[in-house]
């Protein structure tokens, strides 16, 4: 961000300033409001399934899902099985970061790095990732290692992507300024150039979060004997449509909680910003 | 006169190539320790690419510069790290061990009259206080000679009379050689010793000011040499463009 738009947010900042806590109150309000909609329609759904009209067999009425996720929790399945799929993507994404940042330095920092790192990682991008799928599966097996790399692969772009572009788009008026002040190159990569580049790395790795989930979800269809697409595949050879369900929602689930945390993060790392210094 | 502290030589800067006419043609400047120096100049006249060779930050390439060790700049936009908090941009590069460098910050903190800003985020700073901030990250460096772009161009005027005398008494308590660039003729009368004016690559005017500080604008004779920097200008006094009205 450069100085003079630095000052233009500064500026709406304050002309929004004196609107604000109305704003937020009607937010708030909003906020229960928001959750109306979509309950009308679940007892709605329920009714519909009560009255005949959706046959149960197809699309499970929202009490059976209710009464299949509490099931599913008490004998122990559910939480196996979560846990298998959550150690899927932690490792896959711990690879994915590792290998984003790594590479994202390298190729952000020096022209040289850029040349060694760059239009491989672009072609490779161009790729449809999940369109490996059948090589993974030559080269790893159906085992967790395919399902760890293919979450590795899709997760780790966006990290590279969006390291790589905040380090390029960091402001040459701050490294001037750096410069006089006496700061050496380490000083600022630490002081300047990295800490310009965070917020658009955190936005990568939201996007990262993303993938993870999309890759688990086809991973876990290959042959898994564990995770939750193992629990909704097996359900599906039953007609289970309950069980399916509670799988879907607990990906849902899944996939709102890594954002929650995602934005957590933002809010610690990157407290200077007027827009959080505004909520604050 | 004291051995100068900056000490330009022929000074020439190109952009273009060599047969299109120099934004710097052969520019001999000296300032003395301590010495307060304003640049005036027109719009694109070259005064920051002049302030930039002064800092150290565009290489010479044509005459020579001979620069003190230790420069301070404050620039037009106050170029803060927004994502450290003010005292932290103060400490900047600052050589020492944390503690002893935190409480220098502080100090140059106190003396811009920012000390209730230390722990603030930059980008919660008013204009005028953004540029105090810079102000007070270049003087915590000691510097001996101190460069100024145009640091008051964006400020309101209120703001920018107390910027003025503020760094009039900075000046008087650490004696830095100082290069105002101002595009402002009362600014450079109110603050400087000696008033410079860039005109076509020249140093067209070199002009000693000789008032009594602390300055005000009533005083005998800074009307006189008002006038005097604003023909220098290609300005009449009441804001006219002389060329244009000759025309
Ligand atoms: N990096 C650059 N590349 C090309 N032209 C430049 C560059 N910097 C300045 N100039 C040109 O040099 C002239 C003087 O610019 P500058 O020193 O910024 O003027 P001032 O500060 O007096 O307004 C202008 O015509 C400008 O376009
Ligand atoms: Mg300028």
């Amino acid at each position: 961000m450069s100085a003079s738009t630095a000052i233009a947010d500064r500026a709406t900042a304050a002309a929004h300033h004196p609107a604000r806590s109305r704003v937020s109150a009607r937010v708030r309000g909003g906020r229960f409001r928001r959750f109306l909609v979509p309950l009308l329609l679940v007892v709605l759904w329920q009714a519909a399934a009560q009255a005949g009209l959706v046959s149960s067999r197809l699309l499970a009425p929202p009490l059976d899902i209710a009464a299949a996720a509490w099931t599913l929790t008490a004998s122990g399945e559910l939480p196996y099985h979560l846990l298998v799929s959550l150690q899927r993507v932690v490792a896959g994404l711990a690879i994915a970061i590792t290998a984003g940042v790594a590479l994202g330095l390298i190729a952000g920092l020096s022209r040289l790095g850029e040349d060694a790192v760059d239009a491989t990682l672009q072609m490779l991008r161009a790729l449809p990732f999940l369109a490996l799928v059948p090589l993974f599966i030559l080269w790893f097996g159906i085992g967790e290692t395919t399902k760890i790399a293919l979450v590795a692969l899709g997760a780790t772009f966006p990290i590279y992507l969006t390291l790589f572009g905040g380090i390029r788009g960091v402001d040459p008026k701050l490294l001037e300024a750096g410069r006089i002040l006496g700061l050496g190159r380490a000083a600022q990569i630490r002081h300047i150039i990295l800490p310009s580049a965070l917020p658009q790395a955190l936005v990568g790795l939201r996007y990262a979060l993303g993938t993870a989930w999309l890759s688990l979800v086809v991973g876990e269809q290959i042959n898994a004997t564990a995770g939750i697409g193992f629990l909704v595949m097996d359900a599906r050879e039953f007609l289970r449509t309950d069980i399916i369900m509670v799988g879907l929602l607990v990906y849902a689930l899944l996939g709102l909680g890594a954002d929650q945390l995602v934005r957590a993060l933002e809010r610690r790392a990157l407290a200077w910003r007027p827009s959080l210094i505004r909520e604050a | 006169m004291a051995p100068s502290v900056v000490r330009l030589r022929g000074l020439t800067r190109r952009f273009q190539g060599p047969a299109a006419p120099p934004v710097l043609d052969r520019i001999d400047l000296g300032i003395a320790p301590g010495e307060f120096v304003a640049l005036l100049g027109r719009s694109g006249s070259g005064k920051t690419t002049l302030l930039r060779t002064l800092a150290g930050l565009d290489p010479v390439t044509e005459g020579e510069a001979v620069l003190p060790q230790r420069r301070a700049v404050v620039f037009q936009e106050p170029r803060l790290l927004p994502w450290k908090k003010v005292w932290h941009n103060v400490a900047l590069g600052l050589a020492g061990e944390a503690r002893a460098t935190r409480d220098k910050a502080l100090e140059a903190l106190r003396e811009v009259e920012l000390s209730h800003r230390a722990e603030a985020w930059p980008l919660t700073l008013s204009g005028g206080e953004a540029q105090r901030t810079g102000l007070a990250r270049a003087l915590v460096r000691q510097p001996e000679l101190l460069l100024l772009d145009e640091p008051f161009a964006s400020l309101d005027a209120l703001t920018r009379l107390r910027m003025q005398s503020l760094v009039a008494e900075l000046w008087q308590a650490h004696r830095p050689a100082v290069l105002l660039v101002t595009h402002d003729v009362e600014e450079a009368l109110l603050l400087a010793d000696r008033v410079l004016v860039l005109a076509n690559g020249r140093l067209a005017e070199d002009l000693p000011v000789s008032l009594p500080r602390p300055r005000r604008r009533a005083a005998e004779g800074f009307d006189m040499l008002r006038v005097r920097l604003l023909n220098i200008l290609g300005v009449d006094e009441d804001g006219h463009d002389a060329a244009a009205r000759a025309a």
